[in-house]
């Protein structure tokens, strides 16, 4: 099955970004496909290239990039939502006339119509982080 | 796969996070791409609906705005959990848009009915 997640979980203050990572290895474990995994509202905190946990802890966005490399994933965070909160590549940093950009570069910036376009193309769409 | 509709959860209450705005944003967005949408408010974001709201005092923007626009882009097909009404003493006739009243077996439907659900 092809399947898309929407992670709008932040990596540190709640659980959900790490049941997404989970999920996702779980499913491609077992022979299903991802789409596309689209960070929305605090999730796409875990999009920033510069979170430095203590070492005896988990680095989700981290454990992130590592399994996009790894499968090639589609990581696309939305960029209303990172703009606001301080997550940038270059160009929208040169956009926004800011010194520096902090977005991993295994991940993209795009709007809210990728997580549309996930939905039309995906048979389940999983959502992790909802309701807060 | 049948043609994709999208069921969006609304369960928030309207202002203590982001959430009310940033479902209206993703249904506003399914309909740009002509994804059909329900939106189904359940639990404290029936108070999302209430009429004369205003939240400046707060530094928000006042959420009616935005659903008045859902008409236009074709998202006219709101439903509210009844009993998430009852619990709170509020009536149908106090929201700002009208909507279609929903018991649980009818959400369960709702479900069912939609190819995709999010939350929020």
């Amino acid at each position: 099955m092809i399947f898309s997640l929407v992670v709008q979980a932040s990596p540190v203050q709640s659980q959900g970004a790490e049941t997404a990572l989970r999920f996702a290895r779980a499913l491609l474990a077992s022979g299903h496909s991802i789409h596309r995994v689209f960070f929305y509202r605090d999730g796409i905190h875990n999009g920033t290239a510069l979170a430095s946990p203590p070492q005896d802890e988990a680095n989700i966005p981290a454990q992130w990039q590592a399994l996009a490399k790894e499968h090639q994933l589609d990581l696309v965070v939305c960029i209303a939502a990172a703009v606001r909160r301080g997550v940038m590549n270059e160009h929208e940093a040169k956009r926004y006339a800011k010194d520096n950009a902090n977005l991993a570069p295994e991940f993209e910036l795009s709007g809210l119509g990728q997580l549309v376009e996930a939905c039309l193309v995906s048979d389940r769409v999983i959502t992790f982080g909802g309701r807060s | 796969m049948s043609e994709t509709s999208i069921l969006i959860l609304m369960r928030s209450a309207p202002y203590g996070s982001s959430a009310a705005r940033d479902a209206l944003d993703a249904a506003l967005t399914c309909s740009v791409f002509e994804a059909p949408v329900t939106l189904l408010f359940m639990d404290d974001a029936v108070y999302q609906l209430l009429k004369n709201q205003s939240p400046a005092g707060i530094g928000q923007k006042n959420l009616n705005a935005i659903q008045q626009s859902l008409p236009l882009y074709d998202i006219d097909r709101l439903c509210v959990d009844q009993s998430a009404l009852s619990h709170r003493g509020l009536s149908e006739e106090q929201l700002s848009l009208p909507v279609e009243s929903v018991d649980a077996a009818a959400i369960a439907r709702l479900m069912a009915e939609h190819t995709h659900v999010m939350s929020f």
